[in-house]
């Protein structure tokens, strides 16, 4: 089981977090542990976490780990875990310097979780309410039996993403204001005040009180409506209102409060590992390596820097966004004077001697995520120098292909795939459709169809904690569909949209 | 030690355990598996076991990459991580992850599933062999296994240190000095030896579908037959008029057009037992399939002959398995069954269809010999 640091390594981490400091880092507690690589990769199959509930995938997360590791594919060297303290896990059998490496490169994480706004609303005990979900739910499998439990799991996991991936934080209460409408909804209606008793017949006649008392009545029912609003947090309204057991309320609640604090690293993920590739490059290069270690670091940051033609590497893009702006600042190459110079010359040598880089990326670093990073700061120039470009797949050759290199479609492209952290944006607008209690959902449809035989299954497993019949309208090649599943069959038809 | 994470390892296998006994019959008749074979693993399209959402399809959605390169230039494969996830199932429609399942593996499912006893190995004789282990690394060795990667790092260490190294010309030459090389250990090994020689003909008659046939099962003879025995030889023999011996390749994709005489095969077989595998060191499987067509009720004759004075004797098991075609009388099968049906260690059995091959593997190997 996890280790405290050797003395030797105690000491390396005291030098490191002394540079951290000194560049003016700045984050909670950071424990370090050290593990084997089998217990390396069991946490990071638990995302990071030492104990999770019981579930298969874990142990298929873990199969593929230990193979990658065994055949030399890959080899986990950090985990850190966003948490008060932050957890950071060293593989016992690093060499000294990788050990320097991952460790400054942990203390640009932890700065990061602690500073960046999308964190903000996270648990930062999660650490311990990791560990109570996995009691809750192991507690549960006694009670109700390990097939139940396990199969309701699978079929909630199917819905995970369904979550408000860009609400601030999760939202646990039912809306106040709509209890409150509820409440005055109830109110009698009484028509106007009638001074003497005899008037009233005249004054609120039965036709009229019949009247308002039907409208009230469809008013009320006009409520009833829900959601009022289209819901994008669809695992918050099946909580508050699918027909669910008390312990599949429990564990469907665990999930989407997992899901919830897992979002923020999915929006993040260019900025905090670049910003965390920057820490440990400038950290290493600039006070921490010894001259015989600058081959083997160099090895090392190179291979986490590897990129593939048909894959955006966060660590490469993030770390050369955060030295790109840097440069920038210090050079003062902003504002109009910059956008508006179009002396190719001048450009280059452009250089104003502001030496506001450092001060700006650790602004940038609080208010950003990924989307208005990249949309802020990804410049045409910067694209032409990392070779960015878009490709997509040619039903001709039946291969992928490079199809454009022009920066407008590449910062589009690279958006559109980071916009709800690349997942379909799907929301409850009826949750008593055609007046009988079915679900249904509506997909915003931006240009890319939804997986067919994926959703119909999605569709089963939500239809099984609806229990009534489920519907999705959505779009297949431009035209309105609406996938429908009752329980037994799967349909499909063109609607209007 | 134990971990945690083993209650949910272990969960996981027995889902794709579950997952393949309950497709095992419809994987026996796929042929398209065997193509997806590693050294020790095989892939398994194994259905459902990935978590379905609401997601896009990944050719849909395309992607921003990195690097060099023309517009309408193709990336090499493997260069697109496929969609979300780890595994994406294999295109479009098909809703399946791939698990690699050591052939090991497969072989105890098989036997589960067909109930298949042990085999009684006929001989216990241990002949050790060596196995080489990579331990790490060292100074000295042979150069066939120098480590370049090492070496080179070692070189560039030494000239940046002794200020030889010019980045402007970067060539790096190792000295003796910087060599390294991986060592090894040799490890011991008991094993038990067996062979297996499979027959075929390839006369005119046996058409594309019929080899297809006898090529799954041997697979999966090979399979079950390798689990029960470390030191596993095969050799394979073809036939039509004439026989004679080829490697595996030409085994399963060669079409000859000649008559049939199953004799000359037999002859083959047991002139390779009698050269190279004396009955007191071998494990003996001869696996013989034919459309059941023979030339002539003299060369029939013959090979039961063969068989009893010179085959059976020598051999754990004599297997012969017919494969229905639409030309073959299949006489054969009839023949045998009456000249050494009620031997012991001789296994028989019909395959009319892709479908009977489940039935068939347990046909020759349910005897446990």
């Amino acid at each position: 089981m996890p280790k405290s640091l050797t003395p030797r390594l105690a000491a390396l981490r005291d030098e490191i977090h002394g540079y951290a400091k000194e560049f003016g880092l700045d984050f909670f507690d950071t424990v370090f542990e050290m593990v084997s690589y089998d217990e390396m990769n069991m946490v990071a199959a638990y995302g990071g976490f030492p104990t999770r509930y019981p579930h298969w995938r874990w142990g298929m997360e873990y199969e593929q780990l230990a193979k990658g590791y065994e055949y030399g594919l890959s080899k986990i060297y950090e985990l850190v875990i966003n948490n008060d303290p932050c957890y950071a896990y060293l593989m016992e059998s690093n060499p000294e310097v990788d050990q320097k490496l991952v460790m400054a490169h942990v203390y640009g994480h932890c700065d990061f979780f602690k500073n960046n706004f999308s964190f903000r609303h996270t648990n930062r005990r999660m650490i311990d309410d990791m560990a109570n979900h996995a009691t809750r739910v192991r507690r549960w499998v006694d009670k109700i039996g390990v097939e139940k439990v396990e199969d309701f799991i699978d079929r909630t996991l199917s819905l995970e993403n369904l979550i408000d991936q860009h609400a601030p934080h999760i939202r646990r209460n039912p809306d106040p204001q709509r209890a409150e409408e509820e409440a005055k909804s109830n109110e009698r209606v009484e028509g106007f005040k009638v001074d003497r008793e005899y008037m009233r017949g005249f004054i609120n006649p039965s036709e009229f009180m019949d009247s308002q008392r039907k409208r009230a009545e469809d008013e009320k029912q006009q409520r009833k409506r829900f959601p009022e609003r289209p819901q994008r947090d669809v695992l918050y309204f099946l909580l508050e209102h699918a027909p669910l057991e008390p312990w599949e309320v429990d564990i469907l609640s665990i999930l989407r409060d997992e899901a919830y604090y897992f979002a923020p690293q999915g929006q993040t993920k260019i900025m905090n590992e670049g910003w965390a590739s920057y820490w440990h490059s400038t950290i290493m290069t600039r006070r921490a390596l010894r001259d015989d270690e600058i081959i083997d670091y160099a090895d090392h940051h190179s291979g986490t820097m590897g990129v593939r033609p048909g894959a955006i590497n966060p660590y490469k893009l993030g770390i050369e966004l955060w030295r790109d702006i840097e440069d920038r600042w210090n050079k003062g190459k902003f504002g109009k004077e910059w956008d508006e110079c179009d002396d190719l010359r001048a450009r280059q040598a452009w250089d104003k001697k502001l030496g506001a880089g450092r001060e700006k990326i650790f602004e940038v670093r609080k208010h950003y995520n990924d989307i208005t990073f990249i949309d802020t700061f990804l410049t045409a120039e910067f694209a032409q120098q990392q070779k960015l470009f878009v490709y997509g797949f040619n039903d001709k050759r039946n291969s992928w292909e490079i199809l454009d290199r022009e920066f407008r479609k590449v910062k589009n492209k690279l958006l559109t795939s980071l916009t709800n952290f690349g997942q379909p944006i799907i929301e409850v607008v009826d949750g008593n459709y055609e007046n009988r209690s079915e679900l249904l959902l509506a997909h915003k449809h931006d240009g890319q169809d939804l997986k067919g035989d994926y959703a119909r299954e999605t569709l089963r497993n939500l239809q099984s904690l609806w229990r009534r019949p489920v519907n999705i309208i959505t779009r297949y090649d431009g035209k309105g569909t609406l996938l429908r599943y009752d329980g037994q069959h799967h349909s499909e038809k063109k609607v209007e949209l | 030690m134990t971990l945690k994470i083993h209650q949910d390892h272990s969960r996981f296998k027995q889902i794709v355990r579950g997952k393949i006994k309950a497709n095992l019959r419809k994987y026996v008749q796929k042929g398209e598996m065997l193509g997806k074979k590693g050294k020790d693993a095989i892939s398994i399209p194994i259905p459902f076991i990935d978590i379905p959402r609401f997601k896009y399809g990944h050719k849909e959605q395309g992607g921003v990459g990195q690097g060099d390169g023309d517009v309408g230039q193709q990336l090499g494969p493997g260069a697109v991580e496929p969609g979300d996830g780890h595994q994406a199932g294999q295109g479009e429609g098909d809703h399946a992850l791939e698990v690699d399942v050591t052939l090991e593996e497969l072989a105890q499912i098989l036997g589960e599933e067909l109930q298949l006893p042990r085999i009684e190995r006929r001989q216990n004789e241990r002949i050790v062999t060596q196995k080489v282990k990579y331990t790490g690394v060292n100074t000295t060795g042979p150069e066939s296994l120098r480590h370049f990667k090492r070496t080179f790092k070692q070189a560039l260490k030494r000239q940046i240190a002794t200020g030889t190294y010019d980045p402007k010309m970067p060539v790096i030459i190792p000295t003796r000095e910087d060599r390294r090389y991986r060592s090894y250990k040799l490890q011991e090994l008991p094993e038990t030896n067996a062979v297996i020689i499979y027959m075929m003909d390839v006369s005119g008659s046996m058409g594309d579908e019929q080899k297809e046939i006898v090529r799954i099962e041997s697979f999966w003879l090979d399979t079950w037959l390798k689990h029960q025995y470390k030191g596993l030889e095969s050799r394979y023999i073809i036939h039509d008029a004439v026989a004679r011996e080829v490697d595996r390749d030409t085994f399963f994709h060669t079409r000859e057009s000649g008559g049939t005489m199953i004799s000359s095969a037999y002859k083959l077989c047991r002139d390779i037992i009698q050269a190279d595998y004396p009955k007191s060191a071998w494990n003996i499987y001869p696996f013989h399939f034919s459309d059941g067509d023979n030339w002539s009720a003299d060369d029939t004759r013959q090979c039961i002959e063969m068989l009893r004075n010179d085959i059976l004797p020598q051999v754990n098991q004599f297997a012969y398995g017919q494969v229905e075609s639409p030309y073959g009388s299949g006489q054969f099968i009839k023949d045998l069954r009456e000249a050494v049906g009620d031997t012991t260690n001789v296994a028989l059995s019909e395959i009319a269809d892709k479908d009977a091959i489940y039935a068939s593997i347990k046909d020759f190997l349910g005897k446990g010999r």
